[in-house]
């Protein structure tokens, strides 16, 4: 551990901010609270938003995940992680069920998440009406007045032009009836993971200073039309290269030497929990 | 009175200032104040004193030359810039009862989506032009509570075609059209909900003569088919002579003369009226 930094890295004057934000946009589901995003030592829009309310949050006897995409190994996760860790102290894990908080890029783990963890999302793009009004006074307005019709044009577009909600991810979402809010780029297929989970969700744009929430047990739906409904990605007739499971999102892969393709879990940890798993009973 | 009667939109002692004011030009001393403008403080007063009612099918016509306070009057109306007092009464809201502009920002937008239709002088301000023209018209129908996509996408080739656009031209962005082809997708947006009341902003203003003309009569159309109440304004008086039943004349933020249309034209009481006809002959 590092000791030439406080720890978790900010002074404690600055933890202290964050978290009275983070207080703030869990008392207000779905709103986006300002906050004084720091300048850290990886760059913005690397996942700063989320690694502020990591280290904000973060205390001695916390057990730390950090998932990009899926991934435990990757360099984003694999870089946030040392830093931490440097820092504090912690303990890292990869697995969902051991840790207390989740910080995580564009996915929620196939693991249902318990009531005593945190699963922290980073976000580039935290107002769900940017492409409809690109003046945030005027989407302040629209929010406090509870005016979506905007979030609603952007899908009436995508099926007049393609056919269907063409949102691949950040399918914007009702939070309690309130406020609509950009889950962050997560898949479709998360969505669902959000509404009433045990867990307490928290967002975090570094880049464009924003930090909100979903407490436990709120109420998340996706934007839908009446004859058009949310319709999460399908992987019919598809199952994991590696472990066999079919009811998790998967990675289309290319096998580049016979040009086939194949899926392959997305949520790597969950896949090796699973694979792991089959060889026991295997050997019995 | 019989229910005939009763306005669809009524205007009362509505005053629009800019800036805000000063004693000298609180109590209009001359010399200080040129037009609505006071030398004292900057203020700038753009509607001053307005009283007006519009009734059922009726087009009420606002001319007066630029700087007059039309524009500011229809923005006032629309709820797109905050009148400094007065008050305002819709049949359809509260039964006409309760002053909207005293209201909050989420129940005018109620009248707004619900009650009115706008049809703005320039395009850009009326229409997103990066969305496709029955997307527009969709926003509407969205903002009014709708969540059928294919009753909205029928609704919008109907009006479409109601306005002569090409139904083939319909997912394509109003960037992409004529400025009288645009003037013609804000007034199938302004429709979409069948809205009581309509306002037009000089909506034939620099286009040219034959679409001014295709444009006038299908306002003149929708308004005999559907019998909505229109304020129209426009500082071109042929087009007042054609399309309303009873003019306000304004200047300088007052009204200076109201009456039947053929009356304000063929026989003008005030002098800057009677400039004004007199310099269309």
């Amino acid at each position: 551990m590092n000791k030439t930094y406080n720890f978790a890295f900010f002074d404690e004057g600055s933890k202290r901010e964050i978290r009275r934000a983070t207080l703030k946009a869990i008392a207000i589901p779905g709103y986006q609270v300002p906050f004084a995003s720091r300048e850290m030592p990886i760059g913005r829009g690397w996942g700063t938003g989320g690694l502020q309310l990591t280290l904000s949050l973060i205390g001695k006897d916390d057990v730390l995940k950090v998932i990009d995409q899926g991934s435990d190994e990757s360099v984003n996760a694999v870089n946030i992680k040392k830093l931490v860790s440097d820092t504090t102290g912690v303990r890292t894990t990869d697995s969902t069920k051991g840790a207390s908080l989740i910080q995580s890029r564009h996915r929620v783990p196939e693991v249902p998440l318990q009531r005593d963890q945190i699963l922290i999302l980073q976000v580039p793009l935290p107002e769900p009406l940017r492409n409809f009004e690109p003046s945030e006074h005027e989407t302040k307005k629209l929010h406090a007045e509870r005016e979506y019709s905007g979030a609603w044009l952007m899908l009436f577009e995508q099926i007049m032009k393609y056919g269907i909600m063409a949102t691949d991810a950040d399918h914007p979402v009702m939070v309690h009836d309130r406020y609509v809010m950009a889950p962050s780029p997560i898949p479709r297929f998360d969505n669902s993971k959000l509404d009433n989970n045990e867990a307490l969700i928290l967002l975090g744009a570094g880049r464009e200073k924003k930090v909100y929430a979903i407490p436990p047990y709120t109420n998340i739906s996706s934007l839908a039309f009446d004859d058009y409904g949310f319709e999460i990605e399908s992987f019919a007739n598809h199952a994991c290269i590696l472990c066999g499971s079919n009811d998790v999102f998967l990675d289309e892969l290319v096998d580049e030497e016979s040009g086939e393709t194949y899926f392959q879990c997305n949520d790597t940890s969950n896949c090796l929990e699973m694979v792991n798993q089959k060889q026991s009973l295997g050997v019995k | 009175m019989s229910v005939l009667e009763v306005p669809v939109l009524s205007v009362k002692q509505m005053n629009k200032q800019y800036g805000n004011g000063c004693s000298t030009c609180k109590q209009m001393k001359s010399g200080k104040v040129t037009k609505n403008y006071c030398h004292e403080c900057g203020t700038v007063y753009a509607c001053r004193d307005l009283t007006f009612d519009l009734y059922q099918g009726e087009v009420l016509g606002i001319v007066g030359e630029s700087g007059s306070g039309k524009s500011t009057l229809m923005k006032s109306l629309y709820f797109d810039e905050e009148v400094t007092d007065g008050e305002l009464y819709v049949a359809g809201f509260e039964d006409g009862n309760k002053n909207v502009f005293m209201e909050s920002a989420q129940k005018k937008r109620y009248v707004r989506n619900h009650l009115m239709g706008k049809v703005y002088q320039n395009p850009i301000l009326g229409l997103k032009m990066d969305f496709s023209s029955i997307g527009n018209i969709a926003e509407k129908l969205i903002s009014a509570g709708n969540r059928h996509v294919g009753s909205m996408e029928s609704r919008g080739a109907e009006l479409l075609e109601a306005v002569n656009i090409p139904v083939h031209r319909m997912k394509e962005e109003p960037r992409n059209f004529s400025g009288g082809m645009q003037q013609r997708v804000q007034i199938a947006k302004a429709l979409s909900n069948n809205p009581p009341i309509l306002l037009l902003d000089e909506v034939t203003t620099g286009l040219d003569l034959s679409v001014q003309a295709s444009v006038l009569d299908l306002i003149k159309g929708l308004q005999r088919d559907l019998n909505i109440s229109i304020v129209l304004v426009s500082h071109d008086l042929g087009v007042i002579r054609m399309l309303a039943d009873r003019t306000l004349v304004m200047l300088e933020g007052k009204v200076i003369e109201q009456g039947l249309t053929d009356q304000i034209l063929e026989d003008p009481q005030h002098p800057y009226t009677q400039q004004l006809v007199h310099s269309l002959l």
